[in-house]
């Protein structure tokens, strides 16, 4: 569990990672082993950007407690069949291809993107794409301190709906737990360097 | 000598015969083109009447069961241009079942005999078949333009049909269909002596069409002015396109997706900037941003820019906007965020007509697509602005006061919040003042489309104000009866009004009795209609087609979706199983 933090390949935790299965398989057994190297760091609850005067409403709520998809309204919003069908293919034909799609989202951003995880061969390369989609800087990753040097920080839901820190994790294991990234700035990517 | 009354009798007496020869006055009738004044003019006096049916070249039917073909054949004799629309709107968001009816081929029929030398069919949300396609192509040999808007039922059979047979063809434009697209051998039936396309929109489809006919294609037909390609067309194809036809004035690209070397990304520059006419550009599919500059050379004549496929963010599109000083059409998807649309603001003076579409609407992770400061600020630049579209997931009464002190001159306002009812999201009122600033202020709005929290008060307003009113649709809005009736009392020019998901039930339906015969139809879906109500409504006016269609599981007694229409021929023949005609019950 030491600090290892040459940036070059896999942050050098190859010889101290525990693995009982394959990488990249068995979510039950890595859940096992992340629980516990205990290497969750705690993150401020995801604040939806809601009214002007931060007032969630209702339905935001809802999001972040149990996240159970509304019943979509049929015919609703107003959309031709048509053009849900040009955009919708997209998506799930960009999701079928033999690609990892996740969302990335960023504070402050009017709009998602979507990535795909398998073309970055480690964690420098997936944070120079998203410097460069995001035209900012992330900083230097280290374990104790999570990024430093600036006021972004780039964080990942897993599987256990838990967010983590980028770079925590092996890649492999990120790979087969990434659900979706959010790009944090300001005060909270401060404050994820200091564990509790 | 005082005048002499007998004279003036006859001076005044709308019986007597025109003072014109019927040639001169059929002749000056026909330089009539608007299909209203039309319609007034022949209510003048029976010659009037009879010089206009004899010199009316083309008919538009809004409601494909209002009236039948051989009514329409023995009033027009001589019509070369059909337009005929066909299912309610909302069938474009699944709520009308796919075999409902509104099919093309009675109608084809009757044309073959009585207009065979048919020109131009322009369907709207009708159903074409195959077999139709091919009826229609061997049987009109002058036939030139084939429009197909929204329309199903057809693959891409019937367009080879039509390729193969119609040796006059000037305009072939397929357009958002739920078409089958088999394959892309269509393409391929145009003989290689066929020169006369002026239109071709295939935008639509997506299979691989041969790529060498379409170049030859586009090469001999030299008087090609609009060419809209589908996906399969790459960068590559387009640039060959482009350079078969500088004289484009409508271009739809396919798929610029990266895949060019840095020639082939100098030759396609080149061949945009032949294009000195170009006054609209579409397609841009999976629009890339390395690969959009290559557009700017085509850019300066632009008046209309649809982007609404575009995955573009906020400084993409103000750089695409810059090279566009002459902008009065743009459509956008709403990943340019509020940000790209201060750029309209500043960049598009002319601006006339704006849509923004949402990418995602169905995903609740989006945190926002664009607000209500994105519209505010398309109207501090864009004053001219008069249609507008617009798709968000917050707006305030506040801010669409200020839009339309702004931009007062809107003909058509339509507002989609995309959380339905859901109030002003700052003061959480409901947003009955946006909208009552709306009809106050824009004297001339036809269109208006509403949404957000709504209570009867915005359709007082609208009933008190908008008086111009032609079109209305109203979804999850409204608190009684009240609020519709308000709406039928008193907008005087209603033709078409669609509504869903309301409280109103049938007090508000029957207290349009004296309105429907001078609409075109009413929608009512998911309201609180019932059976006995539309039973009533069809009983006390003859002349108007009620009917129901229910719901998987609803009670007996609702009234689900109801469809109201005036016709002159009475209840349609052709209802399927899920339709009931209550009308002449």
């Amino acid at each position: 569990m030491e600090g290892g933090v040459a940036y070059e390949n896999d942050l050098n935790l190859k010889e101290t990672e525990l693995r009982l299965g394959l990488p990249g398989t068995g979510s039950t057994i890595e859940k096992g082993v992340s629980a516990a190297r205990n290497n969750k760091r705690p993150l401020p609850e995801t604040r939806e950007e809601g009214g002007a005067n931060g007032k969630p409403d209702a339905q935001h709520d809802d999001q972040e407690n149990a996240p159970a998809p509304k019943a979509q309204i049929v015919g609703w919003p107003p959309i031709r069949s048509y053009r849900k069908n040009s955009l919708q293919p997209k998506k799930a034909e960009a999701e079928a291809a033999a690609g990892m799609y996740v969302k990335v989202s960023m504070d402050g951003a009017p709009y998602l993107r979507k990535i795909d995880l398998t073309v970055y061969k480690g964690y420098p390369e997936l944070l120079r794409a998203l410097e460069n989609m995001f035209k900012l800087t992330i900083g230097e990753y280290s374990e104790r301190e999570g990024y430093k040097g600036s006021e972004y920080a780039p964080t990942y839901e897993d599987k256990d709906g838990d967010w983590m820190l980028v770079g925590d994790v092996p890649w492999e294991m990120f790979l087969s737990s990434c659900k979706k990234l959010r790009i944090i700035k300001g005060s909270e990517a401060i404050g994820l360097g200091c564990g509790a | 000598m005082g005048p002499n009354p007998k004279m003036r009798k006859e001076f005044f007496d709308s019986t007597r015969s025109s003072p014109f020869p019927d040639e001169v006055l059929e002749r000056v009738l026909s330089l009539l083109k608007s299909h209203k004044d039309r319609s007034a003019v022949s209510l003048v006096c029976k010659d009037w009447y009879n010089a206009e049916s004899w010199s009316r070249a083309h008919v538009f039917i809004g409601n494909c069961y209002s009236v039948s073909p051989e009514i329409v054949a023995r009033r027009f004799p001589r019509v070369k241009s059909v337009t005929l629309k066909g299912k309610p709107r909302f069938s474009d968001f699944n709520l009308v079942p796919e075999n409902w009816g509104a099919d093309v081929h009675p109608w084809l029929v009757v044309f073959a005999a009585k207009y065979p030398f048919l020109e131009e069919l322009r369907l709207k949300r009708m159903a074409v078949s195959d077999e139709s396609l091919e009826f229609l192509a061997i049987n009109f040999p002058n036939f030139k333009v084939l429009s197909l808007l929204s329309c199903d039922g057809f693959s891409t059979d019937g367009l080879a049909a039509i390729a193969t047979h119609c040796k006059n063809l000037t305009q072939l434009d397929i357009h958002e269909n739920g078409i089958d697209d088999k394959s892309g051998s269509w393409l391929s039936c145009f003989p290689e002596n066929f020169t006369s396309l002026e239109v071709l929109n295939f935008a639509n489809l997506n299979t691989d069409v041969n790529f060498d006919a379409l170049e030859r294609l586009v090469s001999r037909c030299k008087s090609l002015k609009v060419l809209k390609a589908s996906k399969s067309i790459s960068l590559e194809h387009l640039q060959r396109l482009l350079v078969c036809a500088p004289q484009l004035i409508e271009l739809g690209t396919g798929s610029l997706m990266p895949e060019l070397t840095a020639c082939q990304y100098a030759q396609l520059e080149n061949a945009f900037n032949q294009l000195k006419n170009l006054s609209t550009l579409s397609g841009l599919w999976e629009a890339s941003a390395p690969y959009l500059p290559v557009l700017y050379p085509a850019c300066t004549n632009l008046t209309f820019l649809n982007l609404s496929y575009a995955f573009l963010q906020s400084h993409e599109l103000e750089s695409l906007l810059c090279q566009c000083p002459h902008l009065r059409r743009l459509w956008v998807l709403d990943t340019v965020g509020d940000k790209g649309l201060e750029a309209v603001g500043s960049n598009c003076p002319l601006l006339e007509e704006l849509r923004v579409f949402p990418a995602d609407p169905f995903d609740e992770e989006v945190i926002h697509g664009v607000t209500e400061a994105g519209f505010l600020a398309v109207s501090y630049g864009c004053r001219r602005l008069h249609y507008v579209l617009y798709f968000c997931r917050q707006m305030t009464n506040a801010a669409v006061a200020t839009i339309v002190q702004n931009c007062p001159d809107f003909t058509h306002f339509r507002l989609c919040i995309m959380n339905p009812g859901q109030p002003d999201y700052v003061t959480n009122e409901p947003m009955d003042e946006a909208f009552g600033a709306v009809v106050r202020t824009c004297t001339k709005l036809q269109r208006l489309s509403v949404s957000g929290l709504l209570t009867d008060l915005t359709f007082e307003y609208i009933g008190q104000y908008a008086k111009n009113l032609e079109t209305l649709s109203v979804a999850f809005a409204g608190s009684s009866d009240r609020g519709m009736q308000c709406m039928l009392e008193g907008c005087p020019k209603l033709r078409k009004l669609e509504i869903r998901d309301c409280p109103f039930g049938n007090a508000a339906l029957l207290s349009g009795l004296e309105k429907y015969e001078s609409m075109r139809s009413l929608w009512m879906s998911a309201c609180n209609v019932t059976m006995n109500g539309c039973r009533l409504l069809a009983r006390e006016m003859p002349r108007l087609n009620v009917e129901v269609m229910k719901d998987d599981g609803s009670d007996d007694s609702q009234a689900d979706k109801v469809y109201v229409y005036r016709s002159v021929v009475g209840p349609r023949r052709d209802a399927p199983p899920c339709v009931l005609t209550l009308s002449g019950l």
